[in-house]
Formats: C-alpha cells, sequence, structure tokens
C-alpha cells in the first residue's frame, strides 16, 4: 500500500494539474501532447518496468549517476517511480477529458466576477470533480493491480519490494493456491474500500 | 466634472485577421446607465469583454476609473475586481444557489458577510430558493441568481450583455427594475447591451448604436429617439436592416 500510495500521491500531483493545462489552454504542440499521453494511458506496465529497469540499473544513464536523490533498483523507490509512469497519463488523460466537458462559457463567466486564473482554475476542476476523482479512480486501478513492472524493478523480495500481486504470482506459482487466493482476496477488498472512499468524496470534495 | 468610468480612444480588435471593434472615441460617465445597441455581429459583446478585462484590445487605449490601461499592460486585479458582466446565458455552478452567489465573495476572501448574500437573494426574489442546488432553476431565475451574484460584491461598474434575451415578461420586469433601483441607490455605472430599443428606452440615459464594429451614434434617449443625427439610426429604429 506505501507504494502504491506513494505512486498514487505522485501522479495526482503530476496528472492533475497537467489534465487542467491540456484541458483549458490552447498552445502550440498541445496535440502534441496530448497524443502522447494517449499513448501513455495505454502502455504495457511491463514496457514501463523494463524502460525503468533500463534507467536505473547500474549501467542505464541514471543508475549510473549513483546519486543519492535516483532510487536503485530492487528498491520500493524504484517501485513507485515505475508505477508513477503507469498511473499519471491515466490522472492526466481523465482530469483533462473532465475539465473538457465543463461548459466553456464558464471560466470567462468566473473571470468576470474577479477570479484569477488559477482561482478560475480550481473553480473549473471542482465542477468536473466526477471527473476527476473517477480519474483518480482509474489511476489507482492501474497500479494496484499491476504486477509485471513492480516485479521486474522491484525483484519481489521478502520483508522489502513484495507486494499483494507479486506475492499472488510466486504463491501460486509454489502451489499455494489457497494463500494466492487469500491475497487476491485482500487485495479486491482494499481496492474495494478505497473506491468507495472516493466516489463519497465525489459528492464533497472542493465544495 | 466627474472622472469617467470608462475612456476608450481608438480601441481596436480583430479576430483572426478579421477587426470585429474598432471604436474611435468613448466615453462611459459614472454613474450612467449607457445602452448599447445594434444588429448581431455589432461587435457590441466584445466590447463588453473588453471592458471587463477579459480580452485585450489589439491597439488602442482604455482608462477605468482614472486608471490608463495600454495595449500590452495588464489592469490590476483590484481594478479588474471593480466591474462584472451579466451575461446572456448565465452558467451556474453546480452549488447552492447561495453558494453561487457567495462565489465572487469568496474569491476576494469574503464570505457574506453580514448577511450579504441574503440581502442579494431578497433583492431579486430568489430568497426563499437559496439552499436549492442552482441547476434546478428555471431560465429567468438563473438570470436573476446570476444578477445577485453580480450586485454582491458592488461593482462600481455593471456590464449587462443582453440579461433578458430570452426572458417572460415577468422576469423582464423584475431585471430591469433592479438594474434601475442599483442605479439610483448605489449609482452603479451600468453599459447594457441589447437588441431591444425599448429596453434601452426604458432603462438608459444614453444609447449607443454599433454598426460593424463602429458606434455609429451616441446620444441621450431623447436625441437618439427622436432626432437621430446619423441617418442609419433612424434606419435602425425603423427596423430597417442596416449592415
Amino acid at each position: 500500500m506505501r507504494v502504491s500510495g506513494s505512486a498514487l500521491a505522485f501522479s495526482i500531483l503530476v496528472g492533475i494539474p497537467l489534465g487542467a493545462v491540456l484541458g483549458l489552454s490552447r498552445f502550440i504542440g498541445r496535440r502534441l501532447l496530448m497524443a502522447l499521453l494517449y499513448t501513455g494511458m495505454g502502455f504495457p506496465p511491463v514496457v514501463v518496468g523494463l524502460f525503468v529497469y533500463l534507467l536505473l540499473s547500474r549501467s542505464g544513464p541514471l543508475g549510473a549517476l549513483n546519486s543519492a536523490i535516483i532510487p536503485h533498483l530492487f528498491t520500493p523507490g524504484a517501485m513507485i517511480v515505475a508505477q508513477t509512469i503507469i498511473a499519471f497519463p491515466v490522472v492526466a488523460g481523465f482530469t483533462m477529458a473532465a475539465v473538457m466537458g465543463v461548459d466553456p462559457n464558464l471560466r470567462q463567466q468566473v473571470a468576470a466576477l474577479g477570479a484569477t486564473p488559477i482561482q478560475a482554475t480550481w473553480t473549473i476542476l471542482a465542477e468536473a470533480r466526477i471527473g476527476v476523482v473517477v480519474s483518480i479512480i482509474a489511476g489507482f486501478g492501474s497500479i494496484i493491480s499491476e504486477v509485471g513492472a513492480v516485479m521486474l524493478v522491484g525483484g519481489n523480495i521478502e520483508n522489502a519490494t513484495r507486494v499483494l500481486t507479486t506475492a499472488i504470482v510466486l504463491e501460486t506459482s509454489k502451489g499455494n493456491y489457497d494463500l494466492a487466493i487469500s491475497l487476491g482476496i485482500i487485495l479486491l477488498g482494499i481496492s474495494f474500500v478505497i473506491n468507495l472512499t472516493m466516489i463519497r468524496l465525489q459528492g464533497k470534495a472542493f465544495d | 466634472m466627474d472622472l469617467p468610468a470608462y475612456r476608450l480612444s481608438g480601441v481596436r480588435k480583430a479576430y483572426a485577421g478579421k477587426e470585429v471593434l474598432n471604436v474611435g472615441d468613448l466615453e462611459v460617465h459614472m454613474g450612467e446607465i449607457l445602452a448599447v445597441v445594434g444588429p448581431s455581429g455589432a461587435g457590441k459583446s466584445t466590447l463588453l469583454r473588453l471592458l471587463n478585462f477579459l480580452e485585450p484590445a489589439g491597439a488602442g487605449h482604455i482608462e477605468f476609473l482614472g486608471e490608463s490601461v495600454g495595449v500590452g499592460h495588464a489592469v490590476s486585479l483590484a481594478m479588474r475586481r471593480q466591474v462584472t458582466t451579466v451575461f446572456q446565458r448565465p452558467v451556474l455552478l453546480n452549488r447552492s444557489v447561495a453558494a453561487n452567489v457567495a462565489f465572487g465573495l469568496g474569491l476576494r476572501g469574503r464570505r457574506g458577510r453580514g448577511g450579504a448574500v441574503e440581502r442579494a437573494l431578497a433583492l431579486v426574489g430568489l430568497a426563499e430558493v437559496a439552499r436549492q442546488p442552482a441547476r434546478t432553476l428555471s431560465g429567468g431565475e438563473a438570470q436573476r441568481v446570476a444578477l445577485a451574484r453580480a450586485l454582491v460584491i458592488e461593482p462600481r461598474v455593471l456590464l449587462l450583455d443582453e440579461p433578458t434575451a430570452n426572458l417572460d415578461p415577468y422576469n423582464v420586469g423584475l431585471i430591469e427594475s433592479i438594474v434601475r433601483r442599483l442605479n439610483e441607490e448605489r449609482h452603479t455605472t451600468a453599459v447594457l447591451v441589447t437588441h431591444n430599443v425599448f429596453q434601452a428606452k426604458r432603462l438608459a440615459h444614453r444609447v449607443a448604436l454599433m454598426l460593424g464594429g463602429q458606434i455609429v451614434e451616441i446620444a441621450s434617449v431623447k436625441s437618439f429617439f427622436e432626432q437621430p443625427r446619423d441617418p442609419r439610426t433612424q434606419a435602425f429604429l425603423n427596423g430597417e436592416l442596416v449592415y
């Protein structure tokens, strides 16, 4: 949960502002960014895992720097990076669609009432809150169930980088079906509770 | 002599190379209601957007409440908050009626102190629906909420862009009486864009005719309707097509 929660938090921090900018602004290169974003939404997680693995490995461009702020392979930090790359295009893409669905005249009318650009953007996000919360749910869904990337960059090390999905894979391969099913039920339960909480937030957020 | 609310000179605006506004000289007097009439596409709404600083002018000079706003110079937030617009088709927030009215106050860090929201709603005759979701209101009620959310922030200048188009006579009368009352009691300056020359005659102190982005004639109500100087004004008043 710490890995997926952190990755989701980073995805929200990057994805919602990015989605709002793409949905509300007009600038050169916007369409290209939108195409890249849509591509990112469909990125196979295992390819993201491979990409992050190559970047962070000791001979990779980031791993070779041996910097304290760059996470090492087979650590939770590397898993958070991979999951953030998987989730933020999803959060940004759904947020963009949500803000584009808000009546375009609202922004002008809010500005006419004296809103600063940031206040106007926040108001639009608040109006699109159902879609914005859906974007977070979708982003969460894309990483909570993900196994390929975290297996590659985390290594499934017990008490270190093992998460529910990789544990299920391991237990299944060992023939421990009862434990694998139990872990699966726990994963589903966590996902259900978090989604239920977010749905409740749809009605309360931003008011 | 009172400072004018606005003084415009050589203000131009073009979209995609096509000029839609070319105002040589225009003064909006403090405390007056100026009606701007003209056919669709004459540039009336563009003029209002420039007066509310929602868009920059392409060329020219605008003086607002004594402060100069040239091309390329952004108007300060404090000045921009002295003016607001009621649009033809109000878009209300997906919140309660009271929250919609309080919105502009919230932007300014004020939260309806001293019952300002309640007073504004009472003025537009909607006190009883304060807690109702705004999007359940009729068109006329929604426009009255839009007027309440504009007047609660006590603007020095109120811009009205066809505020009663498509409304029933009851709501038209109510909105006109509120605008008149604001002008008489608070001395709020108003610029009213309307297709309806009868409304202009009922509400305004002066009337301007816009054609093709230019102000053809501006005069007192009496002169405008009884002794128009420009033959195009006479033609417009006669209902003839003048483009």
